[in-house]
């Protein structure tokens, strides 16, 4: 590759500085921060702006001193409730997962089999929501649960009760949010995964007497394994840490890590418990993003 | 017809059913004359009151013009990185950092908000403390944060589409003495050119709605549309929501099947040609 002679003088290539610059925008404002996290997570919690007190002082000239502070990480080991949101977390975010997968295969697979014209539309409406706004979205269910809601209100109406249900700010309500939130997470994945799929081989199955739904289970489910596992990720690592919905659907008892958070970090100020709970979260978050990377870079190569 | 195709088109009903019942539910209510919202008052009702109200609402002027200011700056900043990481990791096979660069292009897809959000004012107020920079958070620190997990996004479609094309014409073009920068506007661009416009729309889109990282990483008197929403929201529902909602539908379902069609056209245009 020929250098200008400007480049040459500085000593990088136009390659280079392709690569550098996205490089170090990301080192700096999302690699870079996790090490401040890190850090405040081992601060005290003080009463002052910004409210922890350092974490390595310099006495006089030369003696420089580090205080580890545990008590946070210990705060959220010995205090049940966090233990508590964590493990919800996991299972609020497991079961909409699931879901998700329940309600979108079923739908990607149905837009993969469609006549090419229906396809598209059938896609664009899938996508459609997907760029409205989720807060908008999550709005719209309060609408429809709440004591005077339309479903209350189409079900007193109908005559099928009496008295109005409560389901806003009840698990029922979040659970329902978050799978609406996140379905078209799964359904494109598995609707790129399934448009790829050799049909025929299915035709196979059934002409040498699969029955279709063994011949589902068999060659169509094995083979879009990899469209499913970027769905559950897509759908699984950020539920875990989901603020918007719990707060709005789930009402005040909802107990979700990413509430527990922002009330540590906005109505508590305590900066550094905030911190080791962001730290916690992602112990268990990076390795199945590391996971969900390896399948993607598997979803290229296989593409190609 | 099978019964395979009767199960299929039964869950799409449901599927397609679950998805716009809640949206087509806001739109209505938003003709609504009662204020409670979701109880239809027919004497008054369909009405345009709660629009007209809706552009004499002074903060939620302000924040919609907040957060437009935050989008746009946003969406053409993060298409500028998303594009340059997007054709390193398509075009190149081979450099230092590749794993890295592509890992956090990766991440912030996922990342739960609220840890972006923490680490980024964790990251500005040190910032702030050591070298004075940023002096105050707002407008600036948002659009930072905003690019930083809407390029990944861009990154993504960017690769992808690259992905597609084979290299031969650009090797082409090179062989034929055109150098890399020129090659790069003559040919790469233009291919890739559906794809930013695709990659500055979601970046223009994840800023507009963003509630979190804005939250975090927002200063005093630069609240955004999403956030004077939530307050609004967390007590309730209100008329003017639902029309907000209905002109943000409005908006996206025009751009949305305006792009489509474009798209549609272009690639039937590429297929004639090929």
């Amino acid at each position: 590759m020929k250098r200008s002679r400007l480049q040459r003088r500085i000593g990088i290539s136009g390659r280079g500085l392709v690569v550098a610059l996205p490089y170090l925008w990301l080192l700096l404002f999302f690699a870079v921060p996790f090490a401040i996290v890190l850090k405040m997570s081992f601060s005290a919690v003080a009463m002052a702006i910004p409210p922890y007190r350092p974490l390595i002082v310099w006495y006089a000239k030369h003696a420089l001193e580090i205080k580890l502070n545990l008590n946070n990480y210990a705060f959220l080991f010995t205090d049940k409730l966090y233990g508590d949101a964590f493990l919800n977390s996991i299972k609020v975010a497991f079961v909409s997962t699931v879901f998700c997968l329940l309600i979108g295969y079923p739908m990607a697979y149905g837009i993969a089999r469609a006549k090419a014209k229906t396809r598209n539309i059938l896609l664009v409406l899938v996508v459609l929501p997907f760029w409205t706004s989720q807060l908008l979205r999550v709005y719209a269910w309060i609408g429809l649960f709440k004591a005077n809601g339309v479903i209350n209100n189409v079900l007193i109406r109908l005559g099928v009760i009496h008295n109005p249900l409560t389901m806003l700010f009840t698990p029922f309500a979040m659970y329902v949010g978050i799978v609406y939130s996140y379905l078209p997470y799964v359904i494109l994945p598995l609707y790129a995964n399934l448009e790829k799929m050799d049909w025929q081989l299915i035709e196979a199955a059934e002409d040498l007497g699969c029955r279709p739904w063994a011949a589902f289970c068999k060659v169509t489910l094995p083979l879009s394994r990899n469209g499913i596992l970027a769905g559950s990720m897509l759908v699984f690592i950020p539920a875990v840490g989901e603020f918007v919905i719990p707060t709005l659907l789930g009402g005040p008892n909802s107990l979700m890590i990413g509430r527990i958070l922002w009330d540590e970090f906005f109505a508590n100020r305590a900066w550094p418990v905030a911190s080791a709970v962001a730290i916690l979260m992602l112990l268990l978050l990076v390795p199945l993003m590391m996971w969900y990377q390896s399948i993607q870079a598997r979803e290229t190569a296989g593409a190609s | 017809m099978s019964r395979r195709s009767i199960f299929l088109i039964s869950c799409l009903a449901f599927g397609y059913a679950f998805l716009y019942i809640p949206i087509l539910s806001m739109v209505v209510f938003s003709f609504n004359a009662s204020r409670l919202v979701t109880v239809w008052d027919a004497a008054h009702s369909p009405t345009m009151k709660w629009f007209y109200a809706l552009f004499h609402d002074d903060e939620i002027l302000g924040a919609a013009w907040i957060s437009l200011k935050v989008a746009l700056t946003n969406a053409c900043g993060s298409v500028i990185l998303g594009t340059l990481a997007g054709y390193a990791l398509a075009r190149f096979p081979k450099f230092k950092g590749r794993f890295t660069l592509s890992a956090m292009t990766t991440a912030p897809l996922v990342m739960p908000e609220v840890i972006t959000g923490l680490s980024l004012l964790l990251l500005f107020v040190a910032l702030e403390q050591t070298i004075g920079w940023p002096a105050r958070r707002g407008v600036g620190t948002m659009i930072i944060s905003h690019m930083t997990f809407s390029m990944a996004y861009v990154t993504v479609v960017v690769r992808s589409r690259l992905a597609t094309f084979d290299m031969s014409i650009e090797e082409a073009a090179m062989d034929l003495g055109a150098r890399p920068f020129k090659v790069f506007f003559l040919i790469t661009l233009p291919i890739i050119l559906p794809a930013i416009l695709a990659g500055w729309l979601l970046a223009f889109t994840l800023s507009w709605d963003d509630l979190v990282t804005s939250s975090f990483t927002s200063g005093p008197g630069s609240s955004t549309l999403p956030m004077v929403v939530f307050s609004k929201v967390r007590l309730g529902v209100s008329p003017e929501i639902n029309v907000l909602a209905t002109l943000t539908i409005a908006a996206v379902t025009l751009l949305v099947v305006g792009v489509s069609l474009w798209v549609a056209r272009a690639e039937r245009l590429a297929k004639t040609a090929a």
